[in-house]
């Protein structure tokens, strides 16, 4: 089974050729979706099969390269078309394709009548295919061609519908800030790549050779320097401070995108290539610190962010980027399991809420359009006691909400609470560890608040709807609902296989899992700093803590938004620049178009009307006119006769003869 | 007691030559029974004679063995060098019935001759004595001399037919001066004994070997259209039947090379620096040459016989620089040139109709729009003759050039990018009129056949795979160098 892993990304890639060159023609949308969500499902059973037998194998033989091809040699370099079999690639591929093939299957329901559908499963599966290569490659080639490809999918779907300009701004945008981060990628990888090199004459970007001879690096100075530029391209990609405004923006694309692309997948690849590569990340303690502590700041702003915000999906865009943060937090305080784990159980819940609220504006859309009346589908003003209309997806939406609180037992709650409790106990950073723990601890009640918000101004209260077509509120079919009621269940269980030591009904088999992938990196890090013993008491009570903190933002959500519903209007009213501010964003955007942008545009206007019209096309030009008359004259030279030829050869030779010769 | 030695005879050497002239004779035969309208037929069966010989070529691979006392030899660069002759012209001749019907020259002996060519071809790559060599030649050039002037009726071709042939017959004359000049001299017609004798000075007259040397080395110039021995090159190929002119740009130009590199790396290693200075100044005046006066024409097929003398100044660049990297440079970038060359040609025939031949970029105005498909076929092989990645147009010359600049040549390497960048002009501006030019014409009359199909797909194939995924070819062609 292994060596089939090629397969993978195969069959996706197939899907998309067939549905990319074939999919105008084949018109029939039941088709087209079949074949797409059939491309990934395979992809999925053989995911499956390795996953089976990985575990089957003893722990430390868990790793297995693959060369699918020999690709580029040239010099001293040398990369492969190689994937990396190992317990982390398996969780990711597991959740890619799991996750996927569900909202692949959600897709077909929700894209229905949609023009352009073949594209849109097209594109998915391209996603999908690159998001593996990202995952399985073995070396940073085959990362980076993946990191691009799925940047590129995101693009494309973000400007799903081009035809709206928001759309194509939103997809610029996205484009733009992905490129300033994978600028990053490459001078890290170049970076390491050439202090091997230069140093030690090793000359490899792959990964298992990189950790062969991680004992090489030093402590901080070039590690830090490669690892923050790493970083910078895992801003990027995975939406945190100062890389992060795209991700809102980017649900302008259609909501199975958001929920696959925007919350579950990609946006975790960051995540992912630092948990890939904590072999060096352990070794410049200075980046890790970076990290941790920008990981804690997005996942405070966002949550603030999200609290203010109307509508529904841009909400959970904020979620997202407070939950990446949340993940970053673990990476940089080192715990590299906890951060994949809260990875995996986000990617079910995250989805879920996603899938739902898809679910909650396609009721909406089909109602409101019935009635022919333009408000907002996705606007939580309009919407209001949706629980009776939609009892599944409210249910499944539910119980995610309590999942991303972090309420026991549920999911989030192992997760979140492994972060909090290793970002609280972790030795590496000094005093500011506790810095970091206390604004996760903010970030969680905030994240509980804003979620049960959310939660009460859908699902519960009046229906707010526009009254004449309250009765058009009908709950999703079942192609929708069925990928929502299995993402419900696992985000309401797929924490038991992470339970922690200290509550110990079940062994915790998730860091079993990832134990060999991160075992090295922890020996590196016990190296400079030494992990102090804390009492299982105030384990005990961090945990208690933070189901505290949670159930804090729940209280409040309903006393605001249930209980006394004009305290919001009260509050707005009491604190208007505080409410506009982050109604606003925080004016980050607008900042950002201040110091970035505009300059940017007026120095490009600059040097286009001043320096590149004068000079360089100057410059262009009167070299083309040069050579341009050089040409006509050679031209001359071909007479069409047969003598004139001929002669030129004679000619030629005579001069090579004599000028040997004769020298 | 003494020994007799018996000549090795050694069939099994030229096994694949003969297979393919008996299939080419039995096609003269079979020709006599076969009306007009249905003359494709024995390009199918040319085809198949192709496969069987491609067949039994790949059993050689990794075995090499000589024959007729060391006249022959069956390497690894001898296989790679055939593999191309018989892919381009089987990809020749699956576009040359649409095409000799549609001028009403169907006449069937178009493809034993081209067969002939090909063995010819196959004869430079595996001879190891001059004389081999120069029978290989002959039987490929008396053939080209003929496909050339294959449309009897137009008076284009005609010209065509009888340039080549004159031009050729007088560098055929230095060519076979420069071979008895080196027999003269080392008293040999073997590489094998030329080099030692080289090697070891045994040698009547030093500087009788070097002219000898010179000599060749212009007769393989003219071949392999480098300057200032192209100048036949424009007016044969526009001349010439355009599916010809496809085979004659790909085939002929690597058989020139094949033997080309063999005498000079083989034969005469010793004076390494004297060829590689030569080789230098004719890959400089070779690619500068084609590229700027390609700028100026407006004739497509034109355009592409000065690009072709172009691609032979980038391979010489590998060529002077003589060294491993270099060497399998060059088979991999005739290999892809092979694949882009005769995809561009067979679109360019899809554009023409009878009696118009559609050659000038104004013609191709809006074609990318009329016929998508065919317009990004185009635009792939435009991007790969440019050296555009990822395209193995790309590749090949990035292995040629860091060949240069490995043994030194850093200034060649440095001319040979600049040449790149200006070909890129050209290419790009039959672009410009396929797409961003008002369509004239409806294109009604571009008719694909499933041969058409077939050859653009294999040469898409071609061009894509060994750009993104250069390492097996790449392998191959490290396995198939003379060193």
């Amino acid at each position: 089974m292994l060596d089939n892993v090629w397969l993978i990304p195969l069959f996706p890639l197939i899907g998309f050729l067939i549905n990319g060159l074939f999919g105008k023609k084949i018109k029939n949308e039941g088709v087209i979706g079949g074949i797409g969500t059939l491309a990934i499902f395979c992809s999925f059973l053989v995911s499956c099969g390795i996953l089976m037998q990985l575990v089957g194998l003893p722990a430390e033989q868990r790793v297995f390269e693959k060369v699918i091809f020999p690709w580029i040699h040239a010099g001293n370099f040398k990369a492969d078309m190689a994937f990396l079999v190992d317990p982390l690639s398996a969780v990711m591929i597991m959740v890619v394709t799991g996750v996927g093939t569900l909202i692949h299957l959600y897709s077909i329901g929700y894209m229905h009548g949609e023009e352009g559908f073949y594209r849109f499963f097209a594109y998915l599966n391209l996603f999908c295919m690159s998001m593996l290569l990202l995952v399985l490659g073995a070396n940073m080639l085959v990362m980076f061609i993946g990191w691009e490809g799925v940047g590129l999918c995101s693009y494309l779907l973000i400007g799903y519908y081009f035809e709206k300009k928001s759309a194509g701004d939103a997809a610029k945008k996205a484009f733009v800030m992905n490129r300033v981060g994978d600028f990053g990628f490459l001078i890290g990888l170049f970076t390491l790549f050439w202090w091997f090199g230069s140093n030690h004459n090793i000359w490899t970007i792959n990964f298992m050779e990189i950790k062969a001879a991680s004992h090489l690096l030093p402590y901080g100075g070039v590690v830090t320097v490669a690892t923050l530029c790493f970083f910078l391209g895992a801003t990027g990609k995975s939406a945190q401070i100062p890389l992060y405004t795209w991700l809102p923006d980017a649900m302008e694309g259609p909501t199975p995108v958001s929920a696959l692309i925007h919350a579950a997948t990609m946006v975790t690849a960051g995540v992912y290539m630092i948990g890939r590569m904590s072999f060096v990340f352990i070794k410049a303690p200075e980046t890790m610190m970076v990290v941790a502590v920008v990981g804690a700041a997005t996942a405070l702003f966002a949550a603030t962010i999200g609290t203010a915000q109307n509508d529904i999906k841009r909400v959970l865009a904020y979620s997202t980027v407070s939950q990446l943060g949340f993940m970053f937090i673990a990476m940089g305080v080192g715990a590299f399991t906890g951060g994949i784990f809260h990875l995996m159980t986000h990617a079910f819940f995250k989805a879920c809420m996603f899938l739902g609220s898809g679910s909650v504006i396609h009721a909406m859309h089909h109602a409101l359009h019935h009635g022919h009346l333009h408000d907002d589908p996705q606007d939580m003003r309009n919407m209001g006691g949706l629980r009776k209309a939609m009892p599944i997806t409210f249910l499944t939406f539910f119980v995610s909400t309590f999942a991303i609180a972090g309420i026991p037992p549920l999911s989030g709650f192992f997760s979140k609470d492994e972060i909090l409790w290793q970002a609280f106990s972790n030795p590496y950073h000094g005093d500011l560890n506790k810095v970091v723990w206390a604004l996760g601890c903010i970030a969680a009640c905030f994240t509980a608040f804003y979620m049960f918000r959310l939660v009460f101004m859908t699902f519960f209260g009046e229906c707010r709807i526009n009254p004449k077509v309250k009765d058009h509120l009908h709950e999703s079919p079942l192609v929708i609902t069925i990928p929502l009621m299995v993402l419900g269940v696992l985000a309401a269980v797929g924490g038991f296989i992470g339970v922690p030591k200290l509550i110990g009904i079940l062994p915790n088999y998730f860091e079993h899992w990832l134990e060999p992938v991160f075992e090295l990196a922890n020996e590196y890090g016990k190296q400079y700093a030494h992990m102090h013993e804390h009492s299982h008491s105030l384990e005990w009570g961090l945990m208690g803590l933070s189901v505290v903190i949670a159930a804090i933002g729940i209280f409040i959500a309903f006393t605001m938004y249930m209980a006394n519903k004009s305290l919001p209007e009260k509050f707005t009213s009491a604190f208007p620049g505080l409410y506009r501010a982050v109604y606003n964003k925080w004016y980050i955007d607008e900042l950002y178009d201040f110091v970035f942008v505009n300059p940017c545009k007026s120095l490009g206007n600059l040097l286009w009307k001043g320096f590149d019209v004068v000079i360089v096309d100057g410059v262009v030009n009167g070299v083309a006119k040069l050579v341009m008359a050089f040409s006509a004259g050679l031209k001359g030279l071909q007479s069409g006769y047969v003598h004139n030829y001929a002669m030129g050869m004679a000619l030629g030779v005579v001069v090579i003869i004599a000028f040997y010769v004769f020298r | 007691m003494e020994t007799i030695a018996i000549p090795a005879i050694n069939m099994s050497v030229i096994a694949p030559e003969m297979i393919l002239s008996v299939v080419a004779m039995a096609l003269l035969l079979i020709n006599v029974f076969v009306k007009n309208e249905q003359k494709g037929y024995l390009g199918y069966l040319s085809i198949a004679g192709i496969l069987v010989t491609l067949y039994s070529l790949t059993i050689g691979w990794g075995a090499p063995q000589d024959g007729f006392s060391g006249s022959v030899v069956q390497d690894n660069f001898a296989i790679f060098f055939k593999g191309i002759f018989l892919v381009s012209a089987a990809m020749s001749i699956l576009i040359t019935d649409q095409y000799l019907q549609r001028e009403g020259c169907n006449q069937g002996e178009v493809y034993p001759l081209m067969l002939f060519a090909t063995v010819g071809m196959m004869l430079m790559a595996s001879g190891t004595d001059l004389m081999t060599i120069f029978l290989g030649l002959e039987v490929l050039s008396v053939s080209l001399y003929v496909l050339a002037g294959f449309n009897r009726g137009s008076i284009r071709s005609n010209e065509a037919g009888l340039k080549y042939f004159l031009l050729g017959a007088f560098s055929t004359g230095f060519l076979l001066y420069g071979m008895a000049l080196t027999y003269g001299a080392t008293g040999t017609t073997k590489v094998v004994k030329i080099a030692a004798a080289a090697q070891s000075g045994m040698v009547s007259s030093n500087l009788m070997l070097v002219a000898g040397m010179l000599l060749m080395a212009t007769g393989f110039a003219f071949k392999v259209a480098a300057a200032p021995f192209h100048m036949w090159t424009p007016d044969v190929y526009e001349g010439a039947p355009t599916p010809i002119t496809a085979f004659m740009s790909v085939g002929p130009k690597a058989a020139g090379f094949a033997a080309f590199l063999r005498v000079l790396l083989v034969a005469l290693p010793v004076f390494k620096a004297e060829w590689s200075s030569l080789l230098w100044v004719l890959a400089v005046l070779t690619m500068t040459v084609g590229n700027i006066t390609a700028l100026y024409q407006q004739n497509i097929k034109r355009m592409l016989a000065y690009s072709s003398i172009a691609h032979a100044g980038y391979i010489l660049v590998g060529f002077t620089a003589g060294n491993a990297v270099g060497t399998s440079g060059i088979l991999f970038y005739m290999l892809s040139y092979a694949f882009m060359n005769i995809g561009a040609f067979a679109v360019i025939i899809l554009v023409g109709k009878k009696g118009e031949e559609n050659n000038n970029l104004a013609d191709y105005a809006g074609f990318g729009y009329k016929h998508p498909a065919l317009g990004v076929a185009m635009c792939v092989f435009l991007f790969s003759l440019a050296g555009i990645p990822p395209a193995a147009g790309f590749v090949g010359k990035f292995y040629l050039f860091s060949g240069a600049i490995q043994a030194g040549y850093i200034w060649l390497a440095i001319i040979g990018v600049l040449n790149s960048a200006a070909s890129v002009y050209y290419y790009l501006r039959v672009m410009i009129y396929m797409y961003f030019k008002e369509p004239t014409e409806d294109f009604n009359w571009v008719r694909l056949s499933p041969a058409f199909i077939i050859c653009l797909i294999i040469a898409i194939a071609g061009v894509m795979i060994p750009g993104v995924v250069p390492g097996t070819i790449l392998e191959l062609a490290q396995k198939a160098i003379l060193m």
